[in-house]
C-alpha cells in the first residue's frame, strides 16, 4: 500500500535488534581504519619508517571519530531502536552452522568501542614520545593498530564465533607486543607462556560455541540467548563453566592468571592498553554478554563469583610483595578484574556495576600504566621502586596524574574508583545469606589490601629520599606523553561520577543486561553504611601502608622477609606450581612419546623390516653354488610332484 | 616280451643318468649323462606312440633330439671354456656363481 | 574453449607429463632454460585449472562434471573414465597453484654436483607427480585410480631418493616399502571389489560401484584394503613413521609435493572412495578410526613439541593435522566433511609455508637442528614474519581458513562423538606449544653467531611463498568461497553412508537477526 518496503513484522522480533541502516551502516568503518593501518605498516615495510607512528594513530583516532559519530546517533534515537547489527558477509553456512561476519553495535559494545578507541588513541598518542628511540617504532604500531582492530571486532560480533575470532586476534597482538623485545629470552618466554595460557582458555571458548551449536544449532547471541531457556540447566552450566574458563583465559583470573605477571616484559604502552584496560577485561565482557545464560545456570553464576573473589585477593596479596612497579600495577589489575569479574557472577544486578567498574578501571588503570612508563622513561628504564624515591619534585606532571589515578582506584571519594567499586562491594553484600556476606567481607577485605599496597607503591616511587642509580637524571616526559596521561587523569577523576549520576550507565545499558532489580534484594546493610565500612578499611590500608614505607627506610635491597612475603614475591608459587604439576610431566612425557615413537612405533616397523632381511639372508646360505646340489633339489622336487600327483590319484 | 620292458629299460637309464648328474664332478660326464636321461625319456616316450597307436610320442621324441643337439652345441662349448680359463674340467669347481 | 566435449581433464593432466618428458630432454647445461620451461609449463597448468573452476557448475558440485570416458580393458571392466565434483575439484586446484610454488621456491635448491644427478630430473620429476596426482583426484574409475596411485610414487622415490639429504636413500625405501605395502592391500581389494561388485564392462566405474549392494562380511574385508592402504598414505596413527623420514630427508620442495599434495589422497581416498564404495563397513569401522584419529592428533602433536629438526617437527605435525582431517571424515556430518575437504587444501597451504620456509632457513645455516639458530628475526624480519604467519596458520589461528576448517571438524565431531570432540581439541594447545617453542627458539633471543651473515628472503622466494599466505588469509576471512563447492558433494558422499548430521536438542527458531 503506501509502505510498499515496510519490514514485515518487525514488531514481532524478541529482542530489540534491528538491521543497521543510516548512520549506523558506517559501523564497518571503525574496524576498516586500523586493519588498514595495520596492512599499510606491516607490507609496507621500512618505506613506511618514517611516518609509521603517525599513520598508526591516524587509524586509531579515525576509528574514535567515527565511534563518537555512532554514539551521538544511537543516543539520539529510542530506546528500543538503539542497537543495530550490521551484516557484511556470510563466512561459513554448512548445513545448520551458519555464521555471518556481521557487527552488532549495542549499548554495551558502544560502551566497549568508546573505550577501546579513546583510550586506544591516547595511548597511541603516549608511543610516539616513548616508543621514539626504538627502531622498530613502525612495527610497534602495527601490532596496536592490529590489536585495536582485533579488540573492535571482539566486541562487536554478533555471534559467538566472530568473537572468536577477535578473542584469539587480541590473544596475537597481546603474544605480538609481549615479545616486542624478543631478543631478551625471557621476554620471548613472557610472550609464549601468555599465549598458551590464553590458549588453555580458548579450548574453553571453541567447546562452549560447539557445545552451543549442537545444543541449538546456532551460535549468534540473538538466536542462542532466545531459545537458552529451553535448554537443561546442566548444558546451559556447562556452557556457562566453558565459557567462564574462556575469560579466566583472557583476563587472567585463577586458574590461568600466572601469565599476566610475566606480560609486563611488554613495552608499558602495551601493558597500559592491553594488559590494563582492554583486552584483559574481554572475559569480563563475555560473561556480561552471555548474561542471558548464565542467568539459566545459577551454579555456574556462582563460580563466576567465587573465581572474582578468589582472584580479588589473589592477586591482591600477590600486589603487597612486589617491587617491580609494573608487577605490582599488574598483580593490582589482576585483582581489580577479580572485582570485575566477582560482579558479573552477581547475576542482573551486577552486570551493569561489572561494566561501570571496568570503565573507571580503563582510565585510571590506564593512567597508572602510563605513569609508571614515564618514571620507566625518566630512570633509564630502571623498574625497581626500591631505586625510586622522592621523584615527585622531579616529574611534577607525571606524580599529580599518577596520584589521582592512585586516589582513584583506592577508592578515594568522589573519585571515578569510588563510585565503581563501593558498588560492587554494595551489590556484593545485597546478594544475602552466606554467599553475600561472604562475597560482600572479601570485596572490603580487598578493599583495604588494595589501599595497602597502592600507597606502598606512590609512596616508595614519589616520597621519602631519593634512592636512585648513580646514573639516574629523572626528568620530566615530553608533552606527547604527558597530554594523554593528563586526559587519563581528569577521566580518572570525573569519569565515575558523570556516569554514576542518576545511575545514567544503568540506564544506558538496561536494554542489554536486563534490570537493577535492586529495591527487591534482601536487605542486609544500607548502602551508607557500606560506604562508611569501605571508606574506614580503606583508611586504613593506606595508613599501614604509610606507616610502614613512609616513615621508615625503605631498604635498597629487599630484605628477606617473612615466608609470607617470598610467599607473595613469588606470586604464591603459581609458577612453580604450573611447572611441577604441567611442565615437568608434560616435558618428560614428550620426551618420553618422542622415544616411543623412534623406538616403539618406528622399532617395530624397522624390526619387521630388519626381520624379514635377516630371514632371506640366512635362506641365501641355500645357494652354494655347487651344480649338483642344486641338481639334487631338482631331481627332489621332481620326486616330490610325482608323488602328489600319485597321491591324488589314489 | 611286453612292451612294457621297454618302458622299464628307460626308468633304469633314466635312474642311471639321474645318478650320473648327481655323483660325477666331471663335466663331461655329467653332461653324457643328461644326454642318457634325454635319451632314455625318448625310448619311453617312443614306446607309449607303440602303446597307444598314435604319433604323439614320437613328435616329441624328434622334439627332444633337437633340443638335445642344440643343448650338445651350447654345452660343449662352455665346458671347453671353462676349461680353457679354469684349467679343470670339475663342475665343483666352478662354484662362483652363489649367495 | 566453452566446446562441452573439450577433454579439460586429460589435457590438464597431460600438460605436465608432456612437459615432464620436454625438461627431462634439456641438455647439460641448459639447466635455467629447464627450471624456466617446468615453471611455466605449470603455470598452465594452473591457468587451465583456473578456467576450469570457473566453467564449474557450483549449483551441481555434487556431481561428476566435465566427464570423460573411454574403454580400456571392457574384458575386465576396466575403463578411463574421469571427472571432478566438489571435492576433486578442490584437491586439483591445490595441486596446480602448490606445483609452481615448490618448483619456484627449488630453483637454486638442487646444485649441479660432479656426478649428482640432473637438475632437468628433478624438474621433470616433479612435473610427472603433479601430471599423475592430477590424474589420481580426477579419475573415476577405481582400476584407473589404484594404477594413478601406484604410479605416482615412481617419480616420488626418486625425488627422495635422488636429491634428498644424507639418510635419503633409507628414507626413499622406507617410504616406497611401506606404500607399496598398502598399495598390495588396494589391489586385493580392488580385484574384490570387481569380483562382488556387478562387473561388466563398465564394471570398475565409482558410479556403477556406488550403490551396488556388497554383502557386509566381503565389504569390511574390502574396505580394510583400500582403508589401511589410505591409512598408511594419509598416514594416520600407528602408519606414520615413513612421514618424518621421508619429509625431512626430501629436499623443501619435494616435501612439500609429499606431505602438501600427494599425502592428500589418503584422505581424498577415504571420503571419495572408502565412503560411497562401502558405506556398511564404514559406519562399521568407524568406531576405531575415530580413536586412531584422535590419538593421531594428540600424539602427532605432542612428539612434534620434542623434535630437535625443523622438518621432522612439521612432519609430526602433519600426523596431527591428518588426524583431524580423518576424524572429521568418519564423524560423518556435513560440518565435519566440509571442514575435512577445507582442511586439506589449508593443511596443504601451510604445511608447504612452513617446509618452503624452513628450507630457506636450513640453505642459509647449512643445518636442520633447531638448536643451530637464534634470533634470526633480527637478521632477517620479513623470513621470520612469514614463518610465523605460516605457523600461525598450522596452529589454526583465526582470519587463517585452518581455523575454520579445523573448528568445522570438531563441531561436526562433537555432535556424534562428544569425547572424541573434546579430546581433539586439547590439541589446539599442543599446537600453540609446538609452533610457538620453535619460533621463539629459531626466530628470538640473541642473534646466534652462524645467523649473523644471513640475508632476508630474496624476491624469487617471497613470491614463492606470499601467495600461499595471502591464499590462507583469504580463505580465513571468506571461506565460503571453498565451502559453497564442497558442500553438494559433501552431501552427496553423506547420503551415499545414509548418515545425516545430529539434530540440536534445542533447536533455535528465531532466524532473525543472522539475515539468512
Amino acid at each position: 500500500m503506501s509502505f510498499p518496503y515496510a519490514p514485515v513484522l518487525a514488531a514481532a522480533e524478541p529482542a530489540s535488534v534491528a538491521q543497521a541502516s543510516g548512520t549506523a551502516d558506517l559501523t564497518w568503518l571503525l574496524l576498516a581504519f586500523p586493519i588498514a593501518g595495520a596492512a599499510v605498516l606491516l607490507l609496507g615495510g621500512r618505506r613506511t619508517d618514517r611516518f609509521g607512528h603517525l599513520l598508526g594513530t591516524l587509524a586509531s583516532a579515525a576509528s574514535f571519530v567515527v565511534a563518537l559519530v555512532l554514539w551521538l546517533d544511537m543516543a539520539g534515537r529510542d530506546v528500543e531502536e538503539r542497537a543495530t547489527i550490521q551484516k557484511l558477509w556470510t563466512a561459513i553456512d554448512v548445513g545448520r552452522f551458519h555464521v555471518d561476519i556481521a557487527l552488532q553495535l549495542d549499548q554495551l559494545s558502544m560502551a566497549f568501542v568508546l573505550l577501546i578507541t579513546g583510550v586506544g588513541t591516547l595511548i597511541h598518542i603516549y608511543s610516539i614520545g616513548y616508543m621514539a628511540h626504538d627502531p622498530d617504532r613502525r612495527r610497534f604500531f602495527a601490532y596496536l593498530n592490529l590489536f585495536v582492530a582485533a579488540m573492535l571486532l571482539l566486541v562487536l560480533g554478533s555471534d559467538y564465533f566472530v568473537v572468536y575470532i577477535g578473542w584469539e586476534g587480541v590473544g596475537l597482538a597481546s603474544y605480538l607486543l609481549i615479545g616486542f623485545w624478543g631478543r631478551n629470552p625471557a621476554y620471548a618466554t613472557a610472550a609464549k607462556k601468555a599465549f598458551v595460557a590464553n590458549r588453555v582458555g580458548d579450548v574453553g571458548m571453541s567447546l562452549a560455541i560447539i557445545l552451543m551449536f549442537t545444543t541449538f544449532g546456532a551460535t549468534d547471541f540473538v538466536r542462542v540467548h532466545a531459545a537458552a531457556a529451553g535448554a537443561g540447566e546442566g548444558t546451559l552450566t556447562a556452557i556457562g563453566l566453558l565459557l567462564l574458563l574462556a575469560a579466566c583465559g583472557k583476563s587472567a583470573q585463577l586458574p590461568l592468571q600466572s601469565w599476566l605477571g610475566d606480560a609486563m616484559a611488554g613495552p608499558t604502552p602495551v601493558s597500559a592498553l592491553i594488559h590494563a584496560a582492554t583486552m584483559v577485561t574481554a572475559g569480563v565482557y563475555l560473561i556480561v554478554r552471555s548474561g542471558p545464560i548464565f542467568d539459566l545456570a545459577p551454579t555456574a553464576q556462582l563460580v563466576v563469583a567465587i573465581v572474582g573473589a578468589a582472584t580479588l585477593v589473589f592477586g591482591a596479596v600477590i600486589g603487597l610483595a612486589k617491587d617491580d612497579i609494573k608487577k605490582a600495577l599488574a598483580a593490582s589489575t589482576m585483582s581489580q578484574i577479580g572485582y570485575m569479574v566477582l560482579a558479573a557472577g552477581l547475576g542482573p544486578a551486577g552486570y551493569a556495576v561489572a561494566i561501570f567498574h571496568l570503565l573507571t578501571h580503563g582510565f585510571f588503570k590506564a593512567g597508572l600504566f602510563l605513569g609508571a612508563g614515564s618514571v620507566m622513561h625518566a630512570m633509564n628504564d630502571t623498574t625497581d621502586m626500591r631505586r625510586f624515591g622522592g621523584l615527585r619534585t622531579a616529574m611534577p606532571v607525571t606524580f599529580v596524574t599518577f596520584g589521582l589515578g592512585y586516589l582513584a582506584i583506592i577508592g578515594f571519594p568522589l573519585l571515578s574508583g569510588f563510585w565503581s567499586k563501593d558498588k560492587i562491594i554494595e551489590t556484593a553484600f545485597h546478594e544475602g545469606g552466606v554467599e553475600g556476606w561472604t562475597l560482600g567481607v572479601v570485596a572490603l577485605l580487598g578493599a583495604g589490601i588494595t589501599a595497602f599496597y597502592m600507597t606502598r607503591v606512590m609512596v616508595m616511587t614519589f616520597f621519602g629520599p631519593r634512592r636512585w642509580a648513580e646514573d639516574a637524571h629523572p626528568h620530566e616526559a615530553p608533552a606527547v606523553m604527558t597530554a594523554p596521561m593528563v586526559l587519563l587523569a581528569l577521566g580518572s577523576v570525573f569519569l565515575g561520577g558523570i556516569l554514576a549520576y542518576g545511575g545514567m550507565l544503568q540506564d544506558w545499558l538496561e536494554p542489554v543486561v536486563g534490570g537493577h532489580g535492586e529495591e527487591e534484594g534482601v536487605t542486609t546493610l544500607s548502602p551508607i553504611v557500606v560506604t562508611l565500612l569501605t571508606l574506614l578499611v580503606v583508611a586504613g590500608g593506606a595508613a599501614a601502608a604509610y606507616l610502614q614505607y613512609g616513615r621508615r627506610e625503605v631498604p635498597v635491597v629487599a630484605p628477606v622477609g617473612s615466608p609470607a612475603t617470598i610467599a607473595a614475591r613469588n606470586d604464591l608459587y603459581q609458577d612453580a606450581f604450573n611447572e611441577a604439576v604441567l611442565m615437568r610431566p608434560g616435558q618428560y612425557l614428550t620426551r618420553s612419546l618422542v622415544y616411543a615413537d623412534n623406538r616403539g612405533v618406528d622399532g617395530a616397523v624397522n624390526g619387521l623390516a630388519a626381520l624379514i632381511g635377516g630371514t632371506s639372508g640366512r635362506l641365501r646360505r641355500l645357494q652354494t653354488g655347487f651344480v649338483r646340489s642344486y641338481a639334487l633339489s631338482m631331481l627332489g622336487g621332481a620326486a616330490l610332484v610325482v608323488g602328489a600327483l600319485l597321491l591324488v590319484r589314489i | 616280451m611286453g612292451v612294457q620292458n621297454y618302458l622299464y629299460l628307460s626308468a633304469i637309464l633314466f635312474t642311471i643318468g639321474a645318478a650320473g648328474v648327481l655323483l660325477r664332478r666331471n663335466a663331461i660326464v655329467v653332461f653324457m649323462c643328461v644326454e642318457l636321461m634325454l635319451n632314455a625319456t625318448n625310448l619311453a616316450f617312443v614306446t607309449f606312440a607303440r602303446i597307444h597307436g598314435n604319433l604323439d610320442g614320437q613328435i616329441i621324441a624328434f622334439f627332444v633330439m633337437v633340443v638335445a643337439a642344440a643343448e650338445v652345441v651350447v654345452g660343449l662349448a662352455i665346458i671347453v671354456t671353462i676349461f680353457r680359463t679354469r684349467r679343470s674340467t670339475s663342475v665343483d669347481d666352478a662354484n662362483l656363481l652363489k649367495y | 574453449m566453452t566446446d562441452p566435449e573439450f577433454p579439460w581433464l586429460s589435457v590438464i593432466g597431460a600438460v605436465p607429463l608432456v612437459g615432464s618428458v620436454a625438461v627431462a630432454s634439456v641438455p647439460r647445461g641448459r639447466e635455467l632454460l629447464a627450471k624456466q620451461l617446468a615453471v611455466g609449463v605449470s603455470l598452465v597448468v594452473l591457468a587451465l585449472v583456473v578456467a576450469l573452476g570457473v566453467q564449474f557448475d557450483t549449483d551441481e558440485a555434487g556431481a561428476f562434471q566435465f566427464t570423460e570416458y573411454h574403454k580400456w580393458v571392457p574384458e575386465f571392466g576396466v575403463s578411463y573414465a574421469l571427472g571432478v565434483d566438489g571435492i576433486a575439484l578442490v584437491l586439483l586446484a591445490l595441486v596446480a597453484l602448490l606445483t609452481p610454488v615448490c618448483l619456484l621456491a627449488s630453483w637454486n635448491d638442487i646444485t649441479e654436483a660432479p656426478g649428482a644427478r640432473r637438475v632437468q630430473t628433478f624438474f621433470a620429476l616433479m612435473l610427472a607427480v603433479e601430471g599423475i596426482l592430477v590424474g589420481v583426484f580426477a579419475a573415476t574409475d577405481v582400476f584407473l585410480f589404484y594404477v594413478l596411485f601406484e604410479a605416482v610414487l615412481i617419480p616420488m622415490y626418486f625425488i627422495i631418493g635422488g636429491f634428498g639429504g644424507a639418510q635419503r636413500s633409507y628414507a626413499a625405501v622406507k617410504f616406497l616399502i611401506y606404500s607399496l605395502l598398502g598399495g598390495l592391500l588396494m589391489l586385493a581389494s580392488v580385484i574384490g571389489l570387481y569380483v562382488a561388485g556387478p562387473g561388466g564392462e563398465t564394471g570398475f566405474l565409482r558410479s556403477t560401484l556406488e550403490g551396488a549392494s556388497i554383502d557386509p562380511t566381503t565389504q569390511r574385508w574390502l574396505f580394510l584394503g583400500f582403508f589401511i592402504a589410505f591409512a598408511i598414505k594419509a598416514p594416520l596413527w600407528p602408519l606414520h613413521t615413513w612421514l618424518p623420514d621421508a619429509a625431512s630427508e626430501a629436499p623443501p620442495g619435494g616435501a612439500v609435493m609429499l606431505v602438501g599434495v600427494l599425502d592428500k589422497i589418503g584422505t581424498f581416498g577415504m571420503i571419495a572412495y572408502c565412503l560411497p564404495l562401502f558405506p556398511d563397513a564404514s559406519v562399521w569401522a568407524r568406531p576405531v578410526v575415530v580413536v586412531l584419529c584422535v590419538v593421531g592428533v594428540i600424539y602427532g602433536a605432542l612428539v612434534a613439541i620434542g623434535q630437535a629438526d625443523l622438518m621432522r617437527l612439521i612432519a609430526y605435525t602433519s600426523v596431527s593435522h591428518f588426524g583431524f582431517i580423518a576424524l572429521g571424515i568418519f564423524a560423518m556430518t556435513s560440518q565435519g566433511q566440509a571442514g575435512s575437504t577445507l582442511y586439506m587444501l589449508s593443511h596443504g597451504f601451510s604445511t608447504a609455508a612452513l617446509f618452503l620456509l624452513a628450507g630457506m632457513l636450513a640453505a642459509r645455516r647449512g643445518s636442520r637442528r633447531i638448536a643451530d639458530f637464534g634470533g634470526v628475526q633480527r637478521v632477517a624480519p620479513v623470513l621470520a614474519g612469514l614463518f610465523l604467519m605460516a605457523g600461525l596458520s598450522s596452529l589454526a589461528l583465526p582470519g587463517f581458513s585452518s581455523f575454520v576448517s579445523e573448528f568445522l571438524v570438531l563441531a561436526g565431531t562433537y555432535g556424534r562423538y562428544t569425547v572424541a570432540a573434546i579430546v581433539a581439541t586439547l590439541g589446539i594447545v599442543l599446537a600453540a606449544l609446538y609452533i610457538l617453542i620453535v619460533y621463539q627458539r629459531v626466530m628470538t633471543g640473541p642473534v646466534a653467531k652462524a645467523v649473523e651473515g644471513f640475508r632476508d628472503l630474496r624476491p624469487r622466494e617471497l613470491w614463492s611463498v606470499a601467495p600461499v599466505i595471502a591464499l590462507l588469509l583469504a580463505l580465513g576471512v571468506a571461506p565460503q568461497l571453498a565451502l559453497d563447492v564442497i558442500n553438494p558433494a559433501v552431501d552427496r558422499t553423506l547420503q551415499s553412508v545414509n548418515q545425516g548430521d545430529p539434530q540440536p536438542d534445542v533447536p533455535a527458531t528465531a532466524e532473525q537477526g543472522s539475515g539468512r
